[in-house]
């Protein structure tokens, strides 16, 4: 019983621990960015791993949920004989929702799982060591780059999720089910806001990408350096990303979309 | 190098790159204030100075009470029973891990009070050779080796590939140079990872077992190598290395370390001719003396019946 | 070279960026119309809005041919005051326009109509629609049918 309970303050003042040191680290990489002006190359190389090597997969499965949203809301749209909508719906539902969250739920997958496992590896080779003994500085050399290209890099897919959505979302509507080519495009037109939906929904990638990159490159930091922790540390990392999307999706919409 | 003479009976010698440092030092010896700067509380003998370290890890006290001095210019070997600290040492001279208690200081900076833009300055004047080689796993050979200049200096391309192609010459690995760290054996990312250490051209290098590994060839190469650095470019060096014999042809110093402290120190030559058991059972290998093969453990017996 | 591959693939990356965002702002957003603001505004007073919001669309012959821009109650007339932004290339409504609302199908939107009266005078920035009518409020609708029905019995 004692045991028990020492275990479960042990858990909550673990967890305490890691939330602090976890803001540390943040604003340390945040003090770092400034210094990446000088060597942007190192963020393009980051721009690299953590965007274009998930581009593939954030555009298929863009094209396919695109597809997916146009069948289902046809089959519900059509039995109020509103089908000429199907553009509002597809558009609406990917720039406000799905563009973002899907592609942060993929990132965090693909590339925050890479980022802790990259830097959670590194750490347990020494070589985190070693760039501090070369007098190179871990902050500004290897957490900032990764840090500001996931953040750029976020936002950028899902932006290109949304709009191969949308043409997934036409092709299906459009070319299969028959839906007006016209309608289709000029209600939609008129029913999405550029500032109001797409804009505030590149934000909330944006508020992703940040927390994504923040959780990964911690949890490689932060990990026990054994192969161990580096798997535990990368499934934290998929793990509370998820999590923390879907949490802040909510608060986004509550805060950005209710009327 | 400043030389300020005064009749101060402390040394007053004062080694520094740093004018600043310099300057303070010179105003506080003509002022003849009490007041010292750290650079004058330095013997000029010792680059590094050691005093009263304790270090633990969890609850496993690591080092009680540790003295040392690292002589400027010569090389100092550490040795000590598997798993004493000698690792946990370099890393705390390197103000990676911070002691509970105690100083270490480097050219009269404690390393565990400065800033952290000091501390990195102080560092390019170290170069470390890490136990694993700690080579970045993403760069080529030739690319690792260039790493520190390419991080520090504005060197044009033509010079850092002649530094670099020297250093891993002098490694042996210049035929290497394209080749990735996963693609090395041990012995020869250590002798890379060496390489490294010594491209920004260090006060004081620290090989962490730089023998381990190595064929008797390039271990007679190594051996020769540090010696010679250290006489031809005056360095400062510390070995940590089992290699008894090795290591003692070509040190200067000799540190045992067993239990946290030091059980024994002086040349080699001294520590040879010695009849304690500690430097006794440490040298000639023997398993029954004061230094246990075993890692602390309960009695054997007691392990065995599950008691 | 390894770097500047890498380099040229991220060059190709944020050009995909800007595609989509072309896409996304041209094609299914309807920024190109909003075109920087250009248009003038003018007002109307309705007695009852029902549930026309900011941004509401405003039509002319069921061609979008503005916004609301904002919605006030002034409450010396107890009236609604809608401001529309309409675009440039509309300029010549008559100053005898009529302003209604409408819902766009049984349960949808609600858009404000404009239809053209017989003026040689056109509105212009600042004007006041003078001739408005209401939005239908189902729920006032439906009391009024009911009321009428009962009557007759
Ligand atoms: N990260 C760590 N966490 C807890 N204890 C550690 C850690 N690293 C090392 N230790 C402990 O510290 C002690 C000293 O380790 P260190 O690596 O310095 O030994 P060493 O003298 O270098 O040994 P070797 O000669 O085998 O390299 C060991 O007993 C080990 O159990
Ligand atoms: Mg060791």
């Amino acid at each position: 019983m004692l045991d028990w309970l020492q275990q479960f303050g042990r858990f909550w003042i673990d967890l305490a621990g890691s939330f602090g040191r976890s803001h540390i680290f943040l604003s340390r990489i945040l003090l770092s960015i400034p210094s990446l002006v000088f060597r942007f190359s190192l963020v393009v190389k980051q721009l690299y791993a953590s965007g274009v090597l998930t581009l593939s997969i954030i555009l298929v499965s863009g094209l396919f949920v695109g597809m997916v949203l146009a069948l289902q809301g046809y089959n519900t749209l059509v039995g109020f004989g509103a089908e000429e909508s199907l553009g509002v719906v597809v558009a609406l539902t990917l720039v406000r929702e799905l563009g973002p969250v899907v592609s942060g739920l993929l990132f965090a997958g693909r590339a925050g799982s890479a980022m802790t496992a990259e830097i959670g590896l590194m750490k347990a080779t020494e070589q985190l060591a070693g760039l501090e003994m070369m007098a190179v500085d871990p902050y500004k050399r290897i957490f900032a780059p990764r840090f500001l290209a996931g953040f750029i890099a976020l936002p950028c897919l899902a932006a290109m999720f949304s709009a191969i959505g949308v043409l997934g979302g036409y092709l299906v509507g459009v070319e299969v089910l028959g839906v007006d080519d016209g309608a289709f495009w000029s209600q939609m037109k008129s029913a999405v806001n550029f500032v109001d939906d797409v804009v505030n929904g590149l934000i909330k990638a944006l508020v992703f990408g940040f927390v994504v990159c923040w959780i990964a490159i911690f949890q490689g930091a932060d990990c026990i350096p054994t192969s161990e922790g580096v798997s535990r540390a990368t499934t934290r990392t998929v793990v509370y990303s998820s999590l923390a999307i879907l949490g802040l999706d909510f608060l986004l919409t509550a805060v950005m979309f209710s009327v | 190098m400043t030389d300020s003479t005064s009749d101060n009976d402390r040394n007053t010698i004062v080694q520094s790159d740093s004018t600043v440092d310099a300057t303070l030092a010179a105003a506080a010896v003509t002022a003849g204030a009490a007041v010292t700067t750290e650079s004058t509380e330095q013997s000029s003998e010792n680059l590094v100075e050691i005093r009263g370290l304790h270090f633990t890890r969890g609850r496993k006290p690591i080092f009680t009470g540790l003295d040392i001095d690292i002589p400027r210019g010569k090389i100092t070997t550490i040795m000590g029973p598997s798993g004493t600290g000698k690792t946990t040492l370099l890393k705390i001279i390197g103000a990676q891990l911070k002691p509970r208690r105690g100083k270490v200081h480097f050219d009269g900076h404690n390393v565990h009070k400065l800033r952290r833009r000091k501390l990195f300055e102080l560092r390019k004047r170290m170069g470390m050779l890490f136990q694993s080689g700690a080579l970045l796993t993403d760069l080529t050979v030739f690319e690792n080796v260039a790493f520190p200049l390419r991080e520090h200096t504005e060197l044009p391309d033509r010079l850092i590939r002649h530094l670099v192609l020297m250093r891993l010459h002098a490694v042996g690995l210049r035929g290497a140079r394209d080749m990735k760290p996963a693609e090395l054996s041990g012995g020869m990312s250590r002798r890379v990872a060496l390489a490294r250490a010594l491209v920004l051209d260090p006060e004081i290098i620290m090989y962490d077992e730089p023998f381990t590994g190595q064929d008797p060839i390039s271990m007679g190469v190594l051996v020769e190598l540090i010696s010679k650095m250290n006489q031809a470019l005056g360095l400062t060096s510390v070995i940590v290395s089992h290699d008894i014999k090795e290591a003692l042809s070509i040190s200067d110093h000799v540190v045992i370390i067993s239990d946290g402290k030091v059980v024994a120190t002086g040349s080699p030559t001294r520590l040879a001719a010695s009849d304690s058991p500690w430097v006794r059972q440490f040298l000639d290998g023997a398993a029954d003396g004061p230094v246990p093969f075993q890692y602390a453990a309960p009695d054997y017996a007691d392990d065995l019946l599950g008691s | 070279m390894q770097g500047r591959f890498i380099e040229i693939l991220v060059g190709i990356f944020m050009l995909l960026f800007f595609v989509a965002m072309g896409i996304l702002a041209l094609r299914v957003s309807n920024l190109s119309s909003i075109g920087g603001n250009s248009g003038y505004e003018i007002t109307a007073a309705f007695e009852n809005i029902g549930g026309l919001k900011v941004r509401s669309a405003v039509s002319a012959g069921g061609v979008r041919v503005g916004r609301v821009s904002a919605i006030k109650y002034s409450s010396e007339d107890y009236n609604a005051v809608v401001t529309m932004k309409i675009d440039e290339e509309f300029s010549s409504f008559p100053i005898d326009t009529t302003a209604s609302i409408y819902t766009a199908g049984l349960l949808g939107e609600q858009y404000i109509g404009l239809e053209p009266g017989a003026d040689f005078e056109y509105l212009e920035a600042g004007h006041e629609i003078e001739l408005t009518q209401s939005a239908v409020v189902l729920e006032k609708l439906i009391g009024q049918v009911v009321f009428s029905r009962s009557g007759e019995k």
